[in-house]
């Protein structure tokens, strides 16, 4: 996985493995590594790692079992959530990213469309 | 679990190491950071008792480093230190005569992992291959300091990734672990704290995941700073 250095590495690895829940690569009541295993699957300190499942289980995508381990939420709605908030910050970094060209909404609206129609010839459809 | 106050080293009219005061604890990863005489290679060796500060005490576990400490502190300096004779057998076998911690299995274990055999002798290895030799032999004792000078100089990419990993998988709760370095950008996700040393002063020490969420500044822009655009980084 690349990093970006200027923003904690924890988020990072927070967005990577909220992406393989909600994409179904990891499944609902399914046992996430241990610490140090993810540590070094990631190439992260260890701490770092602590983080990450502390942050998880805050926001109720995780929850530990005492002795067992690190487990993802069996809330099948709450992964259907974490994908609709995870989608919506896209568009929100997204419009952020237009607004600071001095692009407004419906303008990026019309870009996106346009883009859009550009793909589908190209593909030939 | 080991504390340097005000920690004072001179040489003729150089000051090497100028008033240093620093904790490490047990399950930390730190990054001692700075270019070419900065002092780092000098801490770490007051650390092992190689060299003596003019002033200010070393204190492992609360008593003053001594020999006993020294079984419990690995170091791994950058200079080589194996005689030319020795096959990589034989340097395992002189550092489990020297330090009981000293795991023979592991050592094999760690040379299989780095490429290398047994009957390799120190004498024909290449660089990258005497950097790698030294990290299996330091990591297979089961220290609870590990002092690591420039472990990364002169090694390629797939080796530097197999000994980040051995790193991240010998730093358990109980172990604290100082990797020197000037090439910052590799230990910016392996490390939890950095350590700054300029002019032989210390001049920030801080959680790298706080100094990103407080100041969105990577270890390399800290480092760039810190040392201007003229460093090593």
């Amino acid at each position: 996985m690349e990093y970006n250095a200027a923003i904690p590495i924890y988020l990072q690895v927070m967005t990577s493995i909220k992406r393989d829940i909600v994409t179904g690569k990891i499944q609902p009541g399914e046992k996430l590594p241990s610490v140090r295993d993810l540590a070094i699957q990631y190439s992260i300190n260890p701490n770092t790692v602590s983080r990450v499942y502390r942050e998880l289980e805050m926001e109720h995508v995780c929850f530990t079992k005492r002795g067992m381990g690190t487990f993802v939420t069996e809330d099948t709605n709450h992964v259907v959530q974490m994908r609709e908030d995870m989608a919506r910050g896209l568009v929100q970094e997204f419009l952020a990213g237009m607004r600071q060209l001095g692009i407004s909404e419906e303008e990026a609206e019309k870009l996106v469309d346009e883009y859009r129609e550009k793909e589908k010839r190209k593909s030939g459809c | 679990m080991l504390e340097c106050n005000e920690i004072t080293k001179t040489y003729g009219r150089k000051t090497a190491i100028d008033h240093v005061s620093m904790k490490l604890e047990p399950g930390h990863i730190y990054a001692m950071l700075g270019p070419n005489g900065s002092g780092k290679t000098t801490i770490m060796k007051m650390i092992v008792g190689l060299v003596k500060p003019n002033s200010g005490s070393i204190l492992y576990r609360g008593v003053p480093v001594n020999k006993e400490s020294r079984c419990e502190i690995a170091y791994m300096s950058t200079e080589p230190y194996f005689y030319s004779w020795m096959t990589a057998a034989d340097v395992g076998k002189y550092y489990d005569d020297f330090f009981e911690d000293f795991s023979m299995e592991r050592y094999l274990y760690l040379l299989e992992r780095m490429e290398l055999t047994p009957d390799m002798k120190t004498k024909t290895l290449s660089s990258g291959m005497m950097a790698k030799l030294k990290i299996a032999v330091t990591m297979a004792r089961k220290a609870k300091v590990y002092l690591l000078d420039e472990p990364l100089n002169g090694i390629d990419l797939l080796a530097r990734d197999v000994i980040i990993r051995t790193v991240i998988e010998e730093c358990g709760p109980d172990v604290a672990l100082v990797i020197s370095s000037h090439l910052v950008d590799e230990l910016e996700r392996v490390v939890d704290s950095a350590i700054f040393m300029k002019e032989g002063r210390l001049v920030l020490m801080g959680e790298v995941e706080e100094l990103r969420i407080q100041q969105g500044k990577s270890v390399v822009d800290l480092y760039r700073e810190i040392y201007g655009h003229g460093g090593e980084a």
